[in-house]
């Protein structure tokens, strides 16, 4: 099945801004993260189709998945 | 205060009063120069300061501006550009809450800090800037950390909440304390070349999404650093924020946040979609 994975700031450095990619039926959020090699702890937001989702969540053909990392400083 | 009044009707030139005649009218009648700030723009005299604001801003929005109190927590990278494009706007009291006195490391970045105030507390620097800047506003200093004990009492008479701090767990607690007290509460964050900002109003949990995920430590801040612009850019758009809370013009960053992305010079804004029935 296709998902749309879209990266933010850091997430971007030596991989894609925004990418259509193929992964097999029954992958979830998670197995992307680790696919892409994101440190889980980096991650502040995951955002599936526009809703804030959770990293164990499946995923459907077509879904759009964002990841963003912590961002803190002030 | 009629003489007052009579004072400034006579030396207004149009609708526009001087900073000399505002100074003026100010030690002729022994009272503070937010007095006749007040008293000028409640009477349609706009202080010859913000003709510039007038496009945007008429002159009873700027009385609004100029009766609104505005609380800004840290006063580092965002919250000294926060604090001093709010005293230039004209609201009209500022609480500035920060712990730390300046450091060398922060004069790559931190606008009120200068060779001149390191060692100074930092809301010690903001007073003494506002002061220099617009004597008509009130810095409220308090050199204190914000905790979720203390947020009740030192927030509670804010129209508006901005976030400046450091700390990722600071933040989600000064939601949370935000929600309780019913104040809508700017958020800002940077780190490296990149910032976000989005505006929570109370019973929103949007603070608390940006971090769902979060366990423990810093952001990408940790590893990137702060430079200069990036915070001015942050701040900016947190006080745009403000403005418009205050004034209840334009559209706010509700239910969405702005990813700012400096490197690759791209402004993004994300969009939460609401699960529940909201108001």
């Amino acid at each position: 099945m296709q998902i749309n994975v879209k990266l933010f700031a850091t997430f971007r450095a030596g991989r894609f801004a925004a990418e259509t990619r193929e992964y097999p039926e029954g992958t979830r959020v998670i197995d992307i993260i680790r696919d892409l090699g994101i440190p889980e702890e980096q991650i502040g937001m995951i955002m599936l189709n526009s809703k804030h989702a959770e990293p164990d969540q499946q995923l459907n053909d077509g879904d759009s998945l964002a990841l963003f990392p912590l961002v803190g400083g002030g | 205060m009629e003489e007052l009044l009579d004072f400034l009707h006579e030396r207004a030139e149009g609708d526009l009063l001087s900073w000399a005649d505002q100074n003026s009218a100010a030690e002729r009648f022994g009272v503070p120069l937010a007095r006749v700030e007040d008293a000028a723009l409640a009477a349609g005299i706009l202080p010859a300061r913000y003709q510039r604001n007038r496009r945007a801003i008429t002159v009873a929005r700027q009385l609004t501006l100029f009766r609104s109190t505005v609380a800004v927590i840290g006063c580092g990278g965002l919250g000294g550009y926060v604090i001093e494009e709010l005293a230039r706007l004209g609201v009209g009291t500022i609480i500035a809450i920060d712990p730390d006195v300046f450091e060398e490391h922060n004069l790559n970045r931190q606008l009120l800090s200068t060779p001149g105030t390191l060692g100074w507390a930092k809301v010690d620097a903001a007073a003494a800037r506002v002061a220099d800047i617009n004597p008509a506003v009130t810095l409220v200093p308090v050199q204190a950390a914000y905790t979720p004990e203390n947020g009740e009492e030192l927030l509670h008479s804010a129209r508006v909440i901005v976030d400046a701090l450091d700390s990722i767990p600071a933040r989600l607690a000064l939601a949370k304390t935000c929600t309780a007290l019913g104040i809508p509460m700017v958020h800002g964050a940077i780190g490296g070349w990149y910032g976000q900002v989005a505006t929570q109003f109370p019973g929103d949990d949007t603070v608390q999404k940006l971090y769902s995920r979060w366990v423990e430590g810093k952001g990408v801040e940790q590893q990137l650093g702060n430079p200069s612009f990036t915070p001015a850019v942050v701040a900016s758009i947190e006080v745009a924020e403000v403005c418009k809370i205050l004034l209840g013009a334009g559209e706010i960053l509700r239910n969405r946040k702005l990813s700012v992305n400096l490197l690759e010079m791209t402004f993004e804004e994300v969009l939460f979609e609401q699960s529940g029935a909201e108001t």
